[in-house]
């Protein structure tokens, strides 16, 4: 009975079957219109006739490319496949990213990183990094399941100590550096920008909620939307 | 609330972020077709519970989402070592 339940061990014995992996441009075309998470909350309508000063300023960066690379930092074909592809190294230090440009990395644990890249070149990044890493990696288009929020402005980081219990403080969370952790009662990838601004990677599903919960915690500072 | 060190993220983590997953270093059974239904079984539903040190796994669930083990004191609750997978824990109870 055992022999009939097992599964077949393929990939073993043909190594270039790895590579052959589904991949399509996951960008909309003219027939299809993309919509962000946050479509329905309208925040270009908000940032027209809503306030224009206020201790709080939210942007959501829609629609870019968001990609998963995954790989061993033993695996020195994938490393410098990754710094031949986007022209500089992974971030291999915990909790570090790289900005270049429009491109940006993130540490997210040993062996995960996120790339985010402007929208209509994620197909390509993803190919060019395909094409340079070798061995045993994946790259995964997540681009419609989560969306960028950039919080800014002198409050900023109060509206952050009410939605995660990560230390925020100068002390532990200079700028350039990324923590996964809770906001409010879902997650976040949370990036320090600037001095006073953060970017906040969230869940597609979780968006909604994401938006309710910062309009709720920077009502008291004033929350001024940005198109 | 605990803070827990991670391994991987290399820093002290509110407990929030944490899940614990039950007794660490469990062996499966190298051949299951050929061990005992007693091996098997005790394999799959006996754990440990003792009044004192105990090796668990630990997942960072909202975080880096990668497991690792602790040796934590079921009396005191304290957290006396964090190591990763596949490393021997230094802090073992006598006897053990």
């Amino acid at each position: 009975m055992s022999e009939m339940i097992a599964p077949e061990k393929v990939a073993a014995n043909k190594p270039e079957a790895v590579q052959e992996v589904a991949r399509m441009n996951q960008l909309a075309g003219p027939a299809q219109r993309a919509e962000s998470p946050l479509h329905h909350a309208d925040l270009g309508t908000i940032a027209q006739k809503g306030p224009k000063n206020g201790g709080v300023t939210l942007q959501e960066h829609k629609l870019l490319g968001h990609l998963v690379i995954r790989g061993s930092q033993d695996n020195q074909a994938f490393l410098a496949g990754a710094r031949e592809a986007l022209g500089f190294d992974l971030p291999t230090a915990p909790l570090s990213s790289v900005q270049q440009g429009d491109r940006s990395v993130r540490w997210i644990s040993p062996d995960e990183w996120l790339l985010i890249v402007p929208g209509e070149e994620a197909f390509d990044v993803e190919e060019q990094l395909r094409a340079a890493m070798g061995g045993h990696f994946a790259i995964v288009n997540v681009s419609g399941g989560q969306t960028v929020l950039e919080l800014s402005g002198p409050e900023a980081r109060s509206v952050l100590k009410k939605s995660t219990p990560y230390d925020v403080h100068d002390r532990n969370f200079p700028v350039g550096k990324v923590v996964t952790s809770v906001f409010a009662k879902t997650q976040a990838v949370i990036r320090r920008t600037g001095e006073q601004s953060w970017e906040l990677v969230i869940r597609r599903s979780f968006a909604d909620y994401a938006w309710l919960w910062l309009q709720d915690a920077s009502a008291e500072y004033g929350l001024v939307v940005k198109a | 609330m605990f803070y827990i060190y991670c391994p991987h993220c290399g820093e002290h983590r509110e407990e929030e972020e944490f899940h614990a997953k039950g007794q660490a270093h469990i062996a499966r059974p190298a051949d299951p077709d050929s061990c005992s239904d007693k091996e098997w079984g005790e394999y799959l539903y006996f754990r440990k519970n003792p009044r004192g040190l105990h090796h668990e796994m630990w997942v960072h669930a909202a975080g880096c989402r990668k497991f690792f083990n602790v040796t934590r004191d079921t009396v005191s609750y304290e957290i006396k070592e964090v190591y990763k997978i596949g490393e021997r824990p230094s802090v073992v109870a006598a006897g053990n």
